[in-house]
């Protein structure tokens, strides 16, 4: 059975972020009936990681949590975007963990952010830290700004989540990402089905 | 005319001449046109196409206009676009523009939409351009009910709705000018065309053959789909380019400067490597004529051949030049275009043989209700 957990950084109550750790819950239990999914909130947590920043030990509700990430297959980290980049809150849950205790764990990176120009965070912020602790973040990573929850974007948000998702199955299945090059022509997607179906009065 | 129809398309570009540095007004750029455009017809092309761009150093911002000027001075050459931009014209102004013009030519035009390929141009007429291809879906939607239908009660989500409107004109004998769709990567647009049994045209100039082989089958697969006839039965325009003096090595030798500092591949491939790589052919007449007709065997046998001669800086005197080229070898190639051709393979639209086909379906009662939006 595969354990998957999603850490989530989201500071407020309720949280943009958590609700996209959320769609990652939903997504990894549509696509494997069989995994089991947590979610970990770093907000409930805050406390515990920095007295565990300052004395250099966990206490045991975070070291239960941390005993949950390290044994898990397969993480999931979902941070909101502040000032170019995750709070500190998100980097100190990583700092205090140690330096070897990701090393080859597949991980979907993930991040909210207040405006479209943030989503580059994902891979000049997130994916430096991940590839120092020798994690192996996949290739699809998921930025959902407000576009994204709206009428228009919500589709195409998911569908990014689910193909994450299925990049992160598929290693843990051994099969690679189980995606490559394709030049098929979506004839189902809203966009073309709109063309043979135009409006009428 | 024969059943193929060959012309030309104008980008319109007003280029520094690279030999000299010498640059054409606006003013004389679009009187150019004008020369280019009467030169088509008297050389035996049946058609003249201008583009639509809305920025330096593009003169041609007015195509209907443009169009209207040259019908009044030719007698056979049929008037089109390449392209009408179809996402930042109101289609209300394209139905009644065109519509006007072919009133004027007596029916001897027709257009070729387009998205454009200028980003920045979607605000100045207050679009957004990343909704691109929900406007041409959107906006030809309304611009072939404004055609088809005498009133027309629209809603929809980039303009204001219409409440019992009437284009006007009607169009001339109660049918549309006949409408291509180019794209030259959007498989959207292919699908557009084929769903309406429209035209749908493939630049072939700046790619590889490969390219368009893989749009214009897709655009004759879905043609099939909605039951507008067999694949090889879909309506298929293709661009093409070319510079051709009597010997090979002078066509090369003169050529290369314009090539080599044109818009878009200049200061990039060489003009050996992109002649052997895309449809270009800079060479002799029958080198010419060679590449040309190996058009048919990639993209099987089609309706519209149309080449861009004037850009890159070449002044009046040689555009004209090589149009007299381009009339000494078009006997040929239309023979032997036509020798290729399969029976079942439709002659190119004109207006003509489309209002014949109309007056054919509405007295013949027994014929089967033709399918909605379908070629007539």
């Amino acid at each position: 059975m595969t354990s998957i957990v999603i850490v989530t950084a989201g500071l407020s109550d309720p949280s943009t972020t958590r609700l996209l750790a959320d769609r990652f819950a939903e997504s990894v239990r549509k696509q494997d009936g069989d995994a089991t999914v947590s979610v970990v909130s770093l907000r409930e947590l805050a406390h515990e990681i920095t007295d565990a920043t300052l004395t250099g030990f966990a206490p045991p509700r975070l070291q239960s949590v941390i005993d949950q990430v390290v044994a898990a297959d397969g993480l999931i980290a979902v941070t909101p975007i502040f000032k170019a980049s995750y709070p500190g809150l998100f980097k100190s849950f990583f700092d205090v963990l140690d330096t070897d205790v990701l090393t080859g764990k597949p991980v979907v990176l993930a991040a909210t952010g207040g405006t479209a120009r943030h989503s580059l965070a994902i891979d000049f912020a997130m994916r430096p830290l991940f590839a120092y602790m020798q994690a192996m973040a996949v290739p699809m990573a998921v930025f959902a700004s407000p576009y994204d929850w709206g009428s228009e974007g919500t589709n195409a948000l998911v569908d990014r989540i689910d193909r994450a998702v299925a990049e992160l199955i598929s290693l843990l299945k051994g099969n690679g990402t189980g995606r490559g090059p394709s030049d098929d022509i979506d004839l189902f997607s809203d966009t073309f089905l709109s063309i043979s179906n135009p409006p009428t009065d | 005319m024969t059943s193929m129809q060959f012309g030309l398309f104008t980008v319109g570009d007003v280029t520094p001449d690279p030999t000299n540095g010498t640059v054409v007004t606006e003013h004389e750029r679009i009187k150019n046109t004008i020369t280019i455009a009467k030169k088509a017809e008297e050389i035996g092309l049946d058609v003249f196409a201008t583009g639509e761009h809305h920025n330096p150093p593009f003169v041609p911002s007015s195509p209907t206009t443009t169009l209207a000027y040259i019908a009044a001075q030719t007698e056979k050459l049929i008037l089109s676009t390449s392209t009408t931009l179809i996402t930042t014209n109101d289609p209300v102004k394209i139905a009644e523009d065109y519509a006007t013009l072919q009133h004027l030519a007596d029916g001897r035009m027709d257009l070729m939409l387009g998205r454009g390929n200028t980003a920045p141009v979607y605000p100045w007429f207050g679009y957004d351009g990343s909704k691109a291809i929900e406007l041409t879906i959107e906006h030809y939607q309304l611009l072939r009910r404004l055609w088809d239908e005498d009133v027309v009660t629209w809603q929809g989500e980039f303009r204001t709705p219409l409440q019992g409107f009437t284009a006007t004109p009607r169009p001339l004998d109660g049918v549309a000018p006949f409408v291509w769709h180019g794209s030259i990567r959007t498989p959207e647009v292919a699908e557009l065309a084929a769903f309406y049994g429209d035209g749908y045209f493939a630049n072939n100039i700046f790619w590889p053959k490969e390219h368009y082989i893989r749009l214009i089958n897709f655009y004759r697969q879905r043609y099939a789909h909605y039951g507008h006839g067999e694949p090889e039965q879909a309506i298929v325009g293709l661009g093409g380019q070319f510079f051709i003096r009597k010997n090979s090595q002078d066509a090369v030798k003169e050529f290369r400067p314009y090539f080599d500092n044109a818009p878009v591949y200049g200061h990039g491939p060489s003009l050996e490597d992109f002649s052997e790589q895309t449809p270009l052919t800079v060479g002799s007449p029958q080198e010419f004529v060679e590449k040309t007709l190996a058009f048919a065997d990639y993209f099987g046998d089609y309706q519209r051949q149309l080449f861009l001669v004037d850009h890159a800086g070449l002044p009046l005197k040689i555009v004209l030049e090589q149009l007299d080229e381009l009339g000494e070898v078009l006997p040929q190639l239309r023979a032997e275009f036509d020798a290729r051709r399969p029976a079942n393979v439709p002659d190119a639209p004109t207006h003509a043989a489309r209002v014949a086909a109309k007056i054919a379906a509405e007295s013949s009662p027994s014929s089967p209700e033709p399918v909605e939006g379908a070629t007539v």
